[in-house]
């Protein structure tokens, strides 16, 4: 029991990472209609610019700054006027195609400025234990934990009871009607864009202390947050958010009671079973067609 | 005569030709895993052969000739690796250098034997060398040399009755799970925990809950570099504070750096480490970081040591001969008195295995502190 625990602590702990992540693919998804298949890279590459501040003479706190704001200009503003604006006129699949492309691509320029080897990062969270109901739980686990937890908070409060989260879910549902009734769709999309390269930028912040700055950080990111925002429904927020805890705990489960060897299997069957069954995901909505 | 005039030309350019072939450089090709998984084994043994050639072509080269090596990405896929040296071997390398990771020696070693060309490798799966080929050399220890002396020390030092094993599962993992869990048996150890982890895997939160729900003594972890400092960091997290006892890969440089404040107090016995106490290889690691700026793992030494071998090698039969190469490397002692790049004492038996000395390490406050010297056994 005290096992199953631990594995629950841990699981939630990167449960939470990839419901930023996939909060993100949602986002994206209902404002703009953007499958952004280079997400996990969009994790990666912060890190990254962070350790650049911090080899410049950055200290750890302006680093992470720097990385925030470099992050939301690049991965948001730049990603959005750059490849989505340009590309989306031809229609989501070429659009889709592009980030696939952008995912190499930046892996690759990764790999290049910096190295094909891991680096290692620092965390956030100090080191250290927590004596808690007998157990000893450790303070990143618990930091990663709170801290995901309150952003996520954070976001449903200003989608749900602010005006400008009013506008974005407007934006994502109605375009059209959205710009009739006065709101301003475009600066809401790129509200959208900046919020997501906020949370991927947050999201690597939390994970690369354990996960190890790498070129290839992303691609194990990328799959699970994608896997966690169709389980959890993909035009739903609250649905990525119940989708990255889910595959979190699952991932951490199958490995410990079923098999180190086929934990990856587990939430891809885990997908194919909600997809059959509920093709909507969990938590989200049918889409409708128009003819 | 027209026909005479064209003889002779035809001749003279013949003879220049193989004059140019007899003093031109020698070709050497290196097959690494210079990017994915394994990048800081290929980048580390890329270097050591650049920095040794540069020595040897610095000093005249081999037998008047100066060494070239081309080096090819093998990114760490045992297929990719194939690949790149079946390619080399189409080039007619002097010696194929790499790669390092025992599953890409496993499935390049037949094309190398094949071709009749030496392979100086750096992988340490025990099945590598017991297959009967002729053509590969190892550059360090093999789990069939290591792991006996890994067990002993868990037993006698450690005290411990039960062993967590932890292994990745590819052909270096597995080897080295079976040869120290035969080992164990020997003394009576019970292996706690039996865990395969997945090369590249970044979460090993429900490995450790594992561990932990095991209880063990000690714990023996058999990973990759990067995956290594990923579980001394999980080790830490979940505050496991069992010894925790591994061979090079656990306690290389690399592994160091990356883990930070979790490899400390993590123990292992390590074949080559820059820390030895023994001056030539202060003296390599001097130059290394001069020449690289960062301090070299152990693969570092490997691809230091294995152009080295050419060198000793070629100079003993005298002549540059591919064919003969890997006769004439069987059985043979390299004295470091009279090859200083060899480093240390070595002697190379029928199999290609290798004897020198080893050390016991520990990591004490980010640094490898060597605890025994276990002297070459012949």
């Amino acid at each position: 029991m005290s096992n199953l625990l631990d594995l629950l602590v841990a699981g939630l702990a990167t449960g939470t990472i990839y419901a930023l992540v996939a909060v993100g693919f949602t986002l994206l998804w209902q404002t703009s209609q953007t499958i952004n298949f280079a997400q996990g890279e969009f994790v990666m590459l912060p890190a990254f610019l962070m350790l650049a501040a911090m080899h410049a003479g950055a200290p750890f706190w302006l680093a992470i700054i720097l990385g925030i704001l470099l992050s939301m200009l690049l991965l948001g503003l730049g990603f959005k006027l750059l490849l989505v604006d340009p590309m989306l006129r031809h229609g989501v699949l070429p659009l889709a195609i592009a980030t696939m492309a952008l995912a190499i691509g930046m892996k690759e320029a990764v790999k290049q400025f910096f190295s094909a080897e891991a680096s290692p990062f620092p965390s956030i969270v100090p080191a250290g234990d927590l004596s808690l109901l007998g157990r000893v739980i450790s303070l990143q686990s618990l930091g990663v934990l709170a801290l995901a937890i309150a952003v996520v908070i954070g976001l449903t409060l200003l989608l749900n009871r602010t005006s400008i989260g009013h506008q974005m879910q407007a934006t994502a549902q109605n375009p059209t009607v959205a710009r009739i009734i006065g709101v301003p769709v475009e600066r809401m999309i790129l509200l959208t864009f900046l919020i997501n390269a906020f949370l991927v930028a947050l999201a690597s912040l939390l994970i690369t202390p354990i996960y190890l700055a790498k070129f290839s950080s992303g691609e194990v990111l990328g799959q699970a947050a994608f896997i966690a925002a169709i389980v959890g429904g993909f035009n739903q927020v609250r649905g990525a958010i119940a989708g990255g805890l889910l595959i979190g705990v699952v991932d951490n489960l199958a490995a410990a009671y079923v098999s180190t060897q086929y934990r990856a299997a587990v939430p891809l069957a885990l997908l194919i079973v909600i997809i059959l069954f509920r093709p909507q995901g969990l938590l989200g909505r049918p889409e409708e067609r128009t003819v | 005569m027209r026909s005479r005039i064209f003889a002779g030309l035809l001749l003279a350019t013949v003879s220049a030709g193989a004059a140019f072939a007899q003093g031109g450089p020698i070709k050497l090709a290196d097959v690494a895993e210079l990017s994915g998984g394994g990048a800081t084994v290929g980048n580390n043994w890329k270097n050591g052969i650049d920095l040794a050639i540069e020595e040897v072509n610095a000093k005249g080269g081999l037998l008047g000739r100066k060494l070239e090596v081309t080096h090819a990405d093998s990114q760490s896929n045992p297929g990719v690796a194939r690949a790149q040296v079946q390619k080399a071997l189409d080039n007619e390398p002097y010696v194929l250098l790499g790669p390092g990771y025992s599953g890409s020696v496993k499935v390049t070693a037949p094309l190398a034997a094949e071709a009749g060309i030496a392979q100086i490798m750096g992988g340490e799966a025990a099945e590598l060398t017991q297959a009967g080929n002729k053509f590969l050399f190892r550059t360090s220890f093999g789990q069939q040399s290591s792991m006996p002396k890994v067990a002993k020390y868990i037993n006698d030092e450690l005290k411990a009755k039960s062993v967590a094993v932890v292994w990745v599962n590819n052909d270096f993992g597995k080897g080295g799970r079976d040869v120290i869990t035969k080992e164990f048996a020997k003394y009576n150890i019970k292996v706690a925990a039996d865990i395969s982890t997945e090369a590249g895997q970044a979460d090993f939160a429900a490995d450790v809950s594992k561990i932990k729900a095991a209880s063990p003594d000690a714990v023996f972890v058999y990973l990759n570099e990067e995956e290594s400092a990923r579980i001394l960091k999980e080790l830490k997290r979940q505050a496991v504070t069992v010894p925790l006892m591994g061979e090079t890969t656990l306690v290389g440089q690399k592994v160091v750096e990356l883990a930070g404040d979790a490899a400390n107090g993590a123990r292992g016995h390590v074949g080559l480490t820059t820390d030895a106490p023994v001056d030539l290889v202060k003296a390599f690691r001097e130059k290394f970081v001069k020449k690289y700026n960062y301090v070299p793992d152990h693969n570092g030494l490997k691809g230091y040591l294995a152009i080295y071998m050419i060198k000793a090698t070629t100079e003993k039969m005298g002549k540059v001969d591919s064919k003969a190469f890997a006769d004439n490397l069987h059985g043979l002692t390299i004295k470091a008195a009279s090859e200083p790049g060899i480093l240390m004492d070595v002697t190379f038996d029928e199999k290609g295995d290798i004897d020198r000395q080893g050390f016991l390490v520990e990591i004490v406050e980010g640094k490898q502190v060597v605890k025994q010297v276990l002297p070459k056994l012949n």
